[in-house]
């Protein structure tokens, strides 16, 4: 089982990214979760959701603690939450950002990916919303989930042009981080 | 159909496909997206039904308590302080003998104020009159809805129900679900043809006034129709695996128990978690097994001794406390036991309150505390678990 920790701030979409990788892994023929830290949210305020992956039904209810993927939405919510707690150190952390992942000094042995998904959504979408485009970074770097799925995904939420859009920044985020 | 969906959506398409005739819900969270869903079914026209818009939560059920008398087939779900709204009304309908079916999602009462799940708000209303059955995973409560109306509505038991599911654990989750076949289902739960009805034309009264010399036969009858639901709670689950191949095991189900020692009891949404829980624990020799309640009320007493005879401790883990006296489960296993043959250890673990998050180092910490009991007996008999220290 493959356990995803997502961060973000309320109104980023969090949770509906962790839903369309429940619903990309289940297109991809396996067993999946998806369920918000249920808070009292407010836009802007730090935020979780998590997922989880696997090959047998999915039986386990608790919140996640030993993620083996973190992302992380918005930069700045490294000044503010412990996002690496008990990440896996064979796991990897996507993080927004527009700097080196090195410069970000994070503590943990884990892979830190850096991906500039702010520009790549203001470029593809026209807003800054970066949850689609986190996905296809996740995707691209992890494999945990079939590109094909998560287009599927996301043109089950997003209709029309807009889903044609996001279609396009998780493109550009998925080729970006693959290596 | 098989897809992931979000278990609300999920409970609103098992609603639609049982048919009912009215429906009155009044949003709260965790709650609301149930309500959401049902009334998009009523006003896309994918459910013909008489959807009541309410102010509350009382007059929800209250106007269930009319329409069900009347002859439909009535559905409502609430939550919490809904539930605690409803309180007086409970009562009436199952006084009336109303087969009112609820989906009762679990969530915490205040003070203080908590949105987040336990199951302190349905324990509260064991007293009611209402059968309450305890959905592990969303499908679960999906599979629940239809058999619910089928039991209730029996004219041996006309009692009303409970789904419980835990709030946000499963009305938020995303996770695969298969969709109830509408078809089958009209195969399944036959329309409701109640012998008494209010009828203008052949005039009756329903929760009439009953002096000392009638009211003691209503409760006596109420009782005993709740002890007959327990046969009739198997014999649907049976009935639903034949039709729809999931089934559930009845009034419980007993997992790992062959050989177990410590043997834990509870219900809802934690279940899943002490399933896996378990399985590491066997890996690593640990001889330990769970019986699920599924039926809390009617109380399986003769399920539960069968299935927890031969362990030499029991941990029961509930989310509620009852202020006073312990937790309400464990009071009531303990009590089952008192008069048999049974004298296996009870210990009790109130957990999960307001939200608390249980994982599998916590079910392992009681599993640990459980083996400690069948060495050197009982320390603790009841603990609620996880106190903060420094926030006292």
């Amino acid at each position: 089982m493959k356990e995803i920790r997502f961060h973000g701030r309320g109104g980023q979409g969090a949770v509906t990214a962790a839903e369309l990788i429940a619903i990309a892994a289940f297109e991809d023929e396996k067993y999946s979760q998806a369920f918000p830290a249920f808070g009292v949210e407010r836009r802007g305020a730090p935020v979780m959701a998590f997922a989880r992956i696997a090959d047998e039904p999915i039986r386990i209810r608790s919140q996640i603690y030993e993620p083996d993927y973190v992302i992380v939405q918005d930069v700045t919510l490294l000044d503010v939450v412990d996002v690496t707690s008990g990440l896996k150190p064979e796991g990897k952390i996507i993080i927004n950002t527009d700097r080196e992942a090195k410069d970000l000094k994070l503590q943990t042995e884990a892979k830190v990916i850096a991906i500039d998904a702010t520009r790549i959504a203001l470029e593809k979408l026209g807003r800054p919303i970066v949850n689609t485009t986190m996905l296809g970074a996740f995707c691209g770097a992890t494999g945990e989930v079939s590109l094909d799925s998560v287009n599927k995904a996301i043109l089950s939420r997003f209709s029309g042009a807009l889903g044609e859009k996001n279609l396009a920044a998780i493109k550009t985020a998925y080729e970006g981080v693959r290596l | 159909m098989r897809k992931v969906v979000e278990g609300s959506y999920a409970i609103a398409d098992a609603v639609r496909c049982c048919s009912p005739d009215v429906i009155s819900v009044y949003p709260i969270t965790p709650q609301t997206h149930i309500v959401e869903h049902i009334s998009q079914f009523v006003a896309e026209g994918k459910l013909d039904c008489e959807y009541i818009n309410v102010e509350s939560e009382f007059s929800s059920l209250s106007s269930l308590i009319g329409a069900s008398a009347a002859g439909a087939r009535t559905y409502t779900s609430t939550t919490s302080q809904g539930l605690a709204l409803m309180f007086e009304v409970l009562f009436n309908a199952s006084g009336m003998r109303l087969p009112i079916v609820m989906t009762t999602v679990n969530r915490a009462l205040s003070a203080p104020l908590s949105i987040w799940n336990d199951q302190q708000d349905a324990m509260a209303a064991r007293e009611a009159g209402w059968i309450q059955i305890y959905a592990e995973n969303v499908q679960e409560a999906i599979d629940l809805t239809p058999q619910l109306f089928k039991i209730s509505e029996d004219p041996k038991i006309l009692t009303p129900s409970m789904a419980c599911m835990d709030g946000f654990i499963l009305t938020h989750v995303y996770e695969p679900v298969e969709f109830l076949d509408e078809s089958k289902v009209k195969e399944f739960l036959p329309p409701y043809r109640p012998e008494y009805v209010l009828d203008p034309k052949n005039p009756k009264t329903f929760g009439a006034f009953a002096d000392p010399s009638w009211f003691t036969e209503f409760k006596y009858q109420q009782y005993r129709a709740m002890e007959r639901s327990l046969k009739k709670i198997e014999e649907v689950s049976k009935e639903f695996e034949e039709v729809f191949g999931r089934g559930y095991g009845g009034l419980i189900e007993a997992y790992s128990m062959d050989d177990a020692q410590v043997a834990l009891v509870t219900m809802g949404s934690l279940v899943g978690t002490v399933k896996e829980a378990i399985d590491d624990l066997r890996r690593e020799g640990v001889k330990v097994g769970l019986v699920k309640i599924r039926s809390y009320r009617p109380f399986p007493e003769e399920a539960l001794k069968r299935a927890l005879k031969d362990a030499n401790v029991i941990a029961v883990i509930e989310k509620d406390v009852s202020m006073g006296y312990e937790s309400a489960l464990l009071t009531d296993l303990k009590g089952a036991f008192y008069n048999s043959p049974i004298r296996t250890p009870i210990i009790g673990f109130a957990v999960g309150l307001g939200g608390r998050d249980i994982g599998i180092k916590q079910i392992r910490e009681i599993v640990e505390k459980a083996s400690k009991v069948s060495d050197a007996g009982i320390e603790d008999e009841f603990e609620i678990f996880d106190v903060k220290p420094e926030c006292l």
